[in-house]
């Protein structure tokens, strides 16, 4: 029982770590139709301005890590969106999809030969103290890291609903045009999610490098678990993406403990595809209709 | 005046030719990128390191050393094309690769084409297949593990022995000849966990061992993974004795998984920490020049250069061929052969004999606490 405590809660840890990556999926997604492809690298960018600013600059952690949090809403959010995203967006959807993959190849390409394609430590946030609870070893790390992600994302979701800026930023997600007939500036408003976007990123990215270690391939893995947390979640509903990314970090655990060491990658695809195929729009999601 | 030109245009080639062929190309074929940069980056820096000292004290048989570099991305499959391109590039030695899975694949190609090769590889299935190009420069992990099962048994009283390892060619070796060991030893393997090669989340694998009853953990994977699960271990305060054979208490994982490391206790071929004036000088020299403390790897592609020039001298010419029959059954004195920093032999299957050590990492470096003879 224990064990099954300590899975459960290790899992939640790092699934809402993945929350938080998926909730940028359909936040982009909601906003603009943009598929970031690249948003695994956008998770795995910020722990290297972390080090860049603190190891290189001798900035101290304390200090670097806010600042890497702004310069990442500035890069990989705003200058994300005017380089990449204005250009091709008028192409269509499947352009704009291959241009984040091709991003998320030279940020990858970068970090390794700027910084280094070696394994970096990365400091963390939080002491190694551990808890019993039932038996169960938990450790502070596990319970602020889940905090944190939770909080950010209850957050946003208060934003979202509570403030005007956060209903322009829906509407302007349900419908453009009625939005922009409101009054509501609809540009700046997508303009906010991808710098959101950059925000949960670096948070997500300062939250899991302590454990995954700073290296340049980080965001393979990262981005095709949020992108499955998305899409099992419901790829247009934050709740959807944070429900996603919850259920993947427990059954990763528990596939690992219960099932197979060596198939513990495969079960997510197998949830991806049942929830395709019983369930396209996710579980939380909500079916839309396009005209073709 | 035809004549004259095709003359002139023969010497120019025949002088462009030997100019071409008056160094000797030793090509190192390492892990530069991909999931073992960590090991192969730092295994050439060691090569690179001696090149350049043995360049500068005149080469081999005044050759100077060509070092060429090619990165096999921890890929086996590029790590063959990458054998295959060196020996096109008319290289006389190869060295590398560090990883197993990969040497297991690129040593086929070197051996078809009469081509040294000196890994750095520790899988036990490297010298076991009847290859006679290929030459170690750390021992197998077969025989280094006898002497960690020893440990855990009257050193640490340990019974029930919980097993993680990489599922790699690397790990399966490492894994399988610790099986054979625990066996021998009566030892009890109580969990059996196999992980992946460039796995991130340990935290299900952690709770397995903890879960398992365990006196004593033993774990064999690679660099990255390694400083993982004890960065994992650390945060489920997993409490028990954690050993391994020479990786885990490396200095690039001290340095990945920091405080998480200490009290790992380990058998090692090779450590900067070794009390031998050699390897601490080597050593030494290796942090000045390129800013980081060098590990095992570095030291066995220090080694590993210096063999090729060793052996090359003691031969008088860069016969491959007489090479590999030469290396065979080969002893080098450190005292005659400073670069190869401790006594070492070779036998018929290209496995080496040295001196070993144990250590245990304390306040986040290696202690040495045995010298052990070789085996």
């Amino acid at each position: 029982m224990s064990e099954f405590i300590q899975l459960l809660l290790s899992g939640l840890s790092s699934g809402s770590i993945y929350a938080l990556a998926a909730v940028g999926f359909t936040l982009l997604w909601q906003a603009s139709q943009t598929i970031n492809f690249a948003q695994g690298e956008f998770v795995m960018i910020p722990a290297f301005f972390v080090l860049a600013l603190s190891v290189k600059l001798g900035f101290p952690v304390w200090l670097a890590m806010p600042l890497a949090i702004i310069l990442s809403v500035l890069i990989l959010g705003a200058l994300f969106k005017r380089l990449i995203v204005e250009p091709m967006h008028k192409h269509g959807t499947i352009p704009l999809v291959i241009a984040t993959i091709a991003l998320g190849i030279l940020l990858k390409e970068m970090v390794k030969e700027f910084y280094s394609p070696l394994g970096q430590p990365f400091p963390s946030l939080f002491p190694q103290d551990v808890f019993s609870i039932g038996g169960a070893a938990i450790s502070i790390p596990d319970i602020a890291n889940f905090t944190i992600a939770m909080g950010t994302i209850v957050a946003l979701q208060l934003f979202l609903s509570r403030t005007r800026t956060g209903r322009s930023m829906q509407a302007t997600a349900q419908n453009p045009d009625v939005a922009e007939i409101l009054g509501v500036d609809i540009k700046r408003m997508v303009m906010y999610t991808f710098l959101i976007n950059g925000a949960l990123a670096a948070i997500a990215s300062i939250l899991i490098t302590p454990v995954y270690l700073a290296k340049f391939s980080n965001g393979e893995v990262l981005g095709l678990v949020a992108f499955i947390a998305a899409i099992v979640g419901g790829f247009n509903q934050i709740r959807g993406a944070l429900v996603g990314g919850l259920l993947l970090g427990v059954v990763d655990n528990f596939s690992a403990a219960y099932f197979s060491s060596e198939y513990r990658q495969a079960l997510p695809m197998i949830l991806l595809i049942v929830i395709i195929l019983v369930r396209p729009q996710g579980l939380l999601g909500t079916s839309e209709g396009r005209t073709v | 005046m035809i004549r004259k030109l095709a003359m002139t245009a023969a010497t120019g080639l025949a002088l462009t030719a030997t100019g071409a062929f008056a160094d000797v190309v030793i090509a190192d074929v390492a892990e530069l990128s991909g999931a073992g940069a960590a090991a192969g980056a730092v295994w050439h820096d060691g090569v690179k390191m001696a090149v350049e000292e043995i360049n500068a004290a005149g080469g081999i048989l005044g050759e100077q050393i060509d070092l060429r570099e090619y990165d096999s991305q921890t890929d086996p499959q590029n790590s063959r094309a990458m054998v295959q391109k060196a020996i096109d590039d008319d290289a006389y030695v190869l060295l590398g690769t560090v990883y197993s899975s990969s040497t297991v694949v690129n040593m086929l190609v070197a051996q078809q084409n009469g081509v040294p090769q000196l890994t750095g590889s520790e899988s036990p299935t490297i010298t076991a297949k009847g290859n006679p190009y290929i030459f170690r420069t750390a021992f197998g992990a077969q025989k280094g593990l006898p002497k960690l099962g020893t440990y855990l048994k009257d050193d640490l009283g340990a019974q029930k022995i919980a097993v993680i390892w990489a599922n790699t060619e690397f790990g399966k070796g490492g894994h399988d000849a610790f099986m054979a060991v625990a066996e021998d030893l009566g030892l009890e393997i109580v969990a059996d966990v196999p992980t992946e090669q460039a796995q991130v989340d340990f935290a299900a694998d952690v709770a397995k061992l903890a879960s398992a009853g365990a006196d004593a953990v033993f774990s064999y994977m690679t660099e990255e993974e390694s400083a993982r699960f004890l960065i994992e271990a650390e945060k489920q305060g997993l409490g028990l004795p954690i050993v391994g054979d020479t990786v885990i208490a490396s200095q690039k994982v001290i340095d990945l998984a920091g405080e998480a490391a200490n009290g790992v206790a380990s058998h090692v071929g090779l450590t900067a920490e070794a009390p031998v004036p050699a390897i601490q000088e080597m050593a030494a020299k290796f942090q000045e020049k390129f800013g980081y403390g060098a590990d095992h790897n570095a030291i066995k592609g220090y080694i590993g250069a210096y063999t090729v020039k060793y052996v090359t001298e003691q031969i008088g010419e860069f016969d491959r061929e007489k090479f590999a029959e030469t290396m065979h059954g080969l002893c080098l004195d450190a005292a005659s052969h400073p670069g190869v920093l401790m006594d070492v032999c070779w036998d018929e299957t290209g496995e080496m004999s040295r001196a070993s050590f144990l250590v245990e990492v304390v306040d986040g470096a290696q202690t040495i606490t045995k010298t052990l003879p070789a085996n």
